[in-house]
């Protein structure tokens, strides 16, 4: 493999890896505070994806104001799947919780199935994001420079969000011990509300980046990368926003690199990435950057 | 504590219990064979499908409703099962008119045996892949062990679509015979039940039970966590291969994407729906489930209610299924059964004071 | 009060002991008359019970049966309106009822088409078939999309002795064996062939890559047959220089098209669908690909074009229509009619939908009568049908004898470029 070959997949792997990251972070923020696998996770980022499509495409909007829109629509989804589907179960068994989220993704897959029509449809690309710079051999999408900064940027606001500023520490509080913190004065609901609206919102900008990158939505969009997002969040020790975004690229390059250095097993690519995570665990049960599970006797 | 009389009393209770179980298996036995001569074929692989859900739904419940651990790998399992009974009753001529891309390998291409065999050593497969990926797996808790178990069961869908001469790939296997019927399948999910039952009320069920509820507690009262754990798994996965290898007998063509993660969440809702740590609940939940599948296709289809004619929605009937489940979920949080078994003991009660 | 510590230890000891061996009797009782085993076995009883039950009232409340049956026709059909190949599913069906729409009676009663969603899934295409021969009591079937669900169909139909005919299911598979299962589409060895031929023949290429699906039949199956005819045609065995494969579901094929670039072969054969191919076609243009691609008859949709944008001008790939191809007859009037019910040109899937309803009608027509067994014989012996998508006969094996045409998108539109015959 000559180097500028090498740097081509490297570029590929960390395009990929961050857009893992940015799903990953939202996916493990939820987890973090609530102990809740929210597997409505991936199809939260597909309705953000296909808000901002029809805020383009029906209300003709700038794009910039559709995305924003988009998000903080998708936050308000967010909060209403929180009210209707969760929040009732706070107290039940986590396992029910969980159901509870498997019928949410059902649910909005199969209304986008309705509403939406299962056709693809083609996502609108400004064109700030198309260009193709070309260095050394290296061909790079410009798209592909803004998801990891915007990764960072998120992940930098959701850590200033929990540990520096008031709600930050009742979601903390919460997180620590739901029935002492709101013994302790906590609005636990609305600290909850919130993690799902920053959560939601987190999944939009994921569904508008991967919409740019690859312009294509359907309702099913969401299902892959939105396990493919638990597996990075498991692999950086799920409820670690640092981690979150650690497993993304680690994900991300193991993908990439499996295909590039034998493309003969390209189609093994999948059972790899979860290899990698399985073998992740054996070695450190709790992922990566993941706590020990505390052992209450 | 117990007099003698009561002693005397629950003699009698046992007897009147076992009488009941009996007559329930005549029953069982009898509308089986009704159903067999007098419904239609699409009744009939409906009630199939409820007997292989069935077995499904017990088989997880025994790993995560009974020993606590917290498994998505049961459609691995199924593959499993599946494939291996499918090779094992194809006929050699049926599997080389399949096999179009590249010939199957050797041994397998002329091995032609009975359903019963097949079934087993699918089910014994299944089980030793179920070792083979409990064993290091199952040390992990709660989530980390779903995630790990649902990736070894993708892995072993992704092997199926790559190992082209084993598997003939995304293009499955077809012409599998037809061997599956009512008997086959509801006599599976009794014998599934049956055995499930009796470990669950066994010394290893306790133990199972007993790392289900606290770990280091078991552990400290001389508890094995790996051994019960493992046995747990194992067991579990034999009957998944078994459901799986029914599976593949009733709708007679399987291909790796049958054995999607979907599958395994579907059953997942099943158990959690009936009730964890219930047979009688699973086995509920797995017939509620799969007919309600069926019966709600209606909604698909053009209605016209007195003068509105309302054109079918495709798609709609999966927005109202996933709608109910909600509501149960959210209605019934512990499942429709929670822990509670069906027994004859409310009615033998009642037969005993009486007299 | 002051007791001995050991006699109350020994009392304490005794108790326990009484205890514990009137528990074990009663236990061993239990044991002995099995009532560990009371608990699960009413369960199954119960549950069949309630089984039965429930099936009975399905059985009740069902409308389609019965004896509305005497002067209606019934048609099934079983796509796929959810789940992955929802797309596909859809574009057929909007062939299959314009083609019911223009053509509602045959033999003086009317006609009625029956759609069931099948989810994309196997399990679901057998239960839906099975429920449409039951329920609804029809005679023929029409469908499915993809060809692993028209597999787990044609199963069904067999037994039942229903005839089902695929529109679109090309792996040579779904038909094999096979005495009630046709299909409106030619198979993919004859697909794969005109492809490598226009490749070696028209391209004047040597050298190919192929990137598949590996976990979709119709793309795995389409490769090989690709992979066969080019090797024989280049004469070459080492003219295929990699295949590499991705998975349904996945978006970014950057690193299988890194690795193409690097091999730098004459054209990329492509057999997946639509949606992938642009997708595909975008990612291999970004990345700064010069090789010709092409790619198979599920590239055809108007998704195509509007995702790939100006990525896939040029693309050529084969398929079973185009609607320049029919300027007269009844593929003009299908192009003008469809363009009027959706305003959009036909695509191939809707053309061949309309082919297949329009098959099955020709049967009832041509043997008088409307039962399974007359429209199985009336399928099996069409000959040179002249359909909206060419000129079909039904061979042997239930497969239909008919000619390829090669496509390219050129401007944004659909390009005819040639036809094919076997």
């Amino acid at each position: 493999m000559t180097f500028p070959l090498f740097l081509q997949h490297l570029a590929n792997a960390i395009s990929l890896g961050s857009l893992y990251a940015l799903i990953a972070i939202g996916y493990t923020m939820v987890y973090g505070i609530l102990r809740l696998i929210n597997f409505a996770h991936g199809d939260i980022f597909m309705m953000g994806a296909y808000v901002a499509f029809y805020g383009i495409l029906l209300i003709s909007l700038p794009w910039w104001l559709a995305f924003a829109v988009a998000v903080l629509l998708t936050s308000f989804i967010g909060i209403l799947i929180d009210r209707g589907a969760y929040r009732p179960l706070r107290s039940a068994p986590r396992i029910s919780a969980l159901i509870s989220a498997i019928g949410v993704s059902f649910f909005l897959q199969n209304f986008a199935i309705v509403v939406f029509s299962g056709r693809p449809k083609a996502f609108f690309r400004p064109p700030l994001f198309t260009r193709v710079f070309v260095i050394k051999g290296v061909n790079i999408l410009s798209v592909t420079f803004f998801i990891p900064v915007i990764a960072f940027i998120s992940l930098a606001a959701l850590s200033y969000i929990i540990y520096r500023t008031k709600p930050g520490l009742a979601m903390r509080a919460v997180s620590h011990d739901m029935e002492t913190a709101r013994i302790m004065g906590v609005d636990v609901d609305r600290t909850i509300a919130l993690t799902f609206a920053l959560g939601s919102g987190l999944a939009a900008i994921g569904g508008i980046m991967w919409g740019l990158r690859y312009p294509q939505i359907q309702p099913l969009m969401g299902v892959i990368p939105g396990l493919k997002a638990f597996v990075a969040a498991i692999l950086g020790g799920i409820g670690s926003v640092p981690g979150a975004m650690i497993g993304g690229f680690v994900l991300g390059l193991a993908e990439i690199m499996l295909v590039a250095f034998a493309p003969a097993l390209a189609g093994y690519r999948d059972a790899f990435a979860f290899l990698i995570l399985i073998v992740v665990l054996l070695l450190r049960p709790t992922g990566i950057l993941g706590r020990r599970l505390e052992e209450k006797v | 504590m117990e007099t003698m009389s009561s002693y005397a009393d629950s003699t009698r209770a046992m007897r009147l219990k076992r009488l009941f179980t009996i007559a329930s298996l005549i029953a069982l036995g009898l509308s089986l064979v009704w159903a067999n001569h007098r419904l239609d074929p699409y009744m009939v692989r409906i009630l199939n499908l409820c007997a292989i859900n069935i077995i499904l739904a017990t088989s997880l419940n025994l790993i995560f409703g009974f020993a606590g651990q917290f498994s998505l790998g049961h459609a691995g399992f199924m593959a499993v099962g599946a494939y291996a009974c499918a090779l094992l009753t194809m006929t050699p001529a049926q599997k080389e008119a399949t096999f179009i891309i590249s010939p199957l390998i050797r041994p397998l291409a002329t091995i032609q045996l009975p359903f019963l065999p097949a079934i087993l050593i699918g089910g014994i497969l299944a089980a030793i892949f179920g070792f083979i990926i409990g064993a290091p797996t199952l040390r992990l808790r709660g989530d980390y062990l779903a995630i790990a178990s649902l990736g070894f069961a993708e892995i072993i869908r992704v092997v199926g679509n790559n190992a082209i001469p084993i598997t003939n790939g995304a293009l499955g296997l077809k012409g599998i015979p037809e061997y599956t019927n009512l008997y086959w399948s509801w006599g599976a999910a009794a014998i599934t039940i049956f055995i499930i039952k009796r470990l669950v009320d066994s010394s290893y069920g306790r133990a199972m039970m007993a790392v289900r509820e606290n770990e280091i507690a078991a552990e400290v009262m001389g508890v094995s966590l790996f051994y019960h754990k493992v046995l747990a798994f194992v067991i579990g996965s034999f009957f998944a291969g078994v459901g799986g290898a029914l599976l593949a007998n009733l709708v007679t063509t399987i291909d790796p994407k049958t054995f999607i993660f979907i599958l395994t969440f579907n059953i997942l809702i099943i158990v959690v729906i009936g009730g964890l740590a219930s047979i009688t609940g699973s086995c509920l939940a797995a017939i509620g489930y799969t007919i309600l599948l069926e019966a709600l296709r209606p909604l698909e289809a053009p209605m016209t209610i007195g003068p509105v004619h309302i054109p079918g929605v495709p798609g709609l009937r999966m927005v109202i299924f996933s709608l109910v489940l909600l509501a149960v979920i959210l209605f019934y949080r512990q499942g429709l059964m929670g822990k509670r078994e069906f027994g004859w003991g409310w009615l033998v009660r009642r037969m005993v004071r009486k007299t | 009060m002051k007791t001995d510590p050991k006699e109350m230890r020994r009392k304490r000891t005794k108790t326990f002991c009484e205890a514990e061996r009137m528990r074990g009797e009663q236990h061993m009782i239990e044991r002995r008359l099995g009532r560990s085993m009371a608990g699960g076995w009413p369960g199954a009883a119960l549950a069949v019970a309630l089984a039965f039950s429930l099936v009975a009232l399905g059985c009740q409340s069902d409308q389609g049966r019965g004896p509305a049956g005497t002067d209606v026709i019934k048609i099934g059909a079983y796509f796929p309106m959810t789940g992955p190949y929802a797309a596909g599913g859809q574009m057929t069906m909007d062939g299959i009822n314009l083609a019911h729409q223009r053509r509602p009676k045959v033999l003086g009663r009317t006609v009625q088409t029956v759609l069931v969603d099948n989810k994309s899934d196997k399990v679901e295409s057998a239960n839906a078939v099975s429920r449409l021969i039951e329920n609804e009591g029809v005679v023929a079937v029409i469908g499915a999309y993809a060809s692993s669900n028209a597999m787990a169909g044609a199963e069904v139909c067999e037994k039942a002795r229903i005839p089902m005919i695929s529109p679109s299911a090309t792996n040579p598979l779904v038909t094999a064996g096979k005495m009630y299962a046709f299909r409106a589409c030619f198979i993919d060895p004859f697909q794969g062939l005109v492809m490598a031929k226009y490749a070696t023949e028209t391209l004047g290429a040597r050298t190919a890559i192929v990137i598949q699906d590996v976990a979709a039949d119709y793309s795995v199956g389409l490769a090989s047959f690709f992979k066969r005819s080019f090797t024989e045609l280049t004469g070459d065995p080492g003219s295929i220089l990699a295949t590499i494969s991705y998975q349904t579901g996945d978006q970014d094929f950057t690193a299988q098209l890194t690795v193409a670039r690097s091999k730098n072969a004459d054209v990329i054969f492509i057999p997946g669908y639509f949606g992938d191919i642009a997708l595909l076609a975008k990612q291999a243009k970004e990345l700064g690909i010069g090789s010709h691609l092409l790619a198979g008859d599920a590239a055809q949709a108007p998704e195509l074009i509007q995702i790939g944008g100006d990525a896939v001008e040029g693309l050529v790939f084969s398929n079973h229509y185009a609607p320049e191809q029919s300027r007269s007859g009844a593929g003009k009037e299908f192009v003008d009619a469809f363009r009027e019910a959706y305003g959009d040109v036909p695509n191939a899937f809707a053309a061949l939908g309309y082919d297949a309803y329009n098959i099955v009608l020709s049967a009832i027509e041509s043997q008088g009568e409307a039962t399974p067994e007359a429209i199985r014989k009336g399928i099996a012996a069409l000959t040179e049908y002249d359909g909206v998508t060419g000129v079909i006969t039904i061979d042997e094996n239930g497969d239909a004898k008919k000619s390829a045409v090669i496509l390219t998108v050129q401007d944004g539109k659909f390009t005819y470029l040639d036809t094919v015959t076997p």
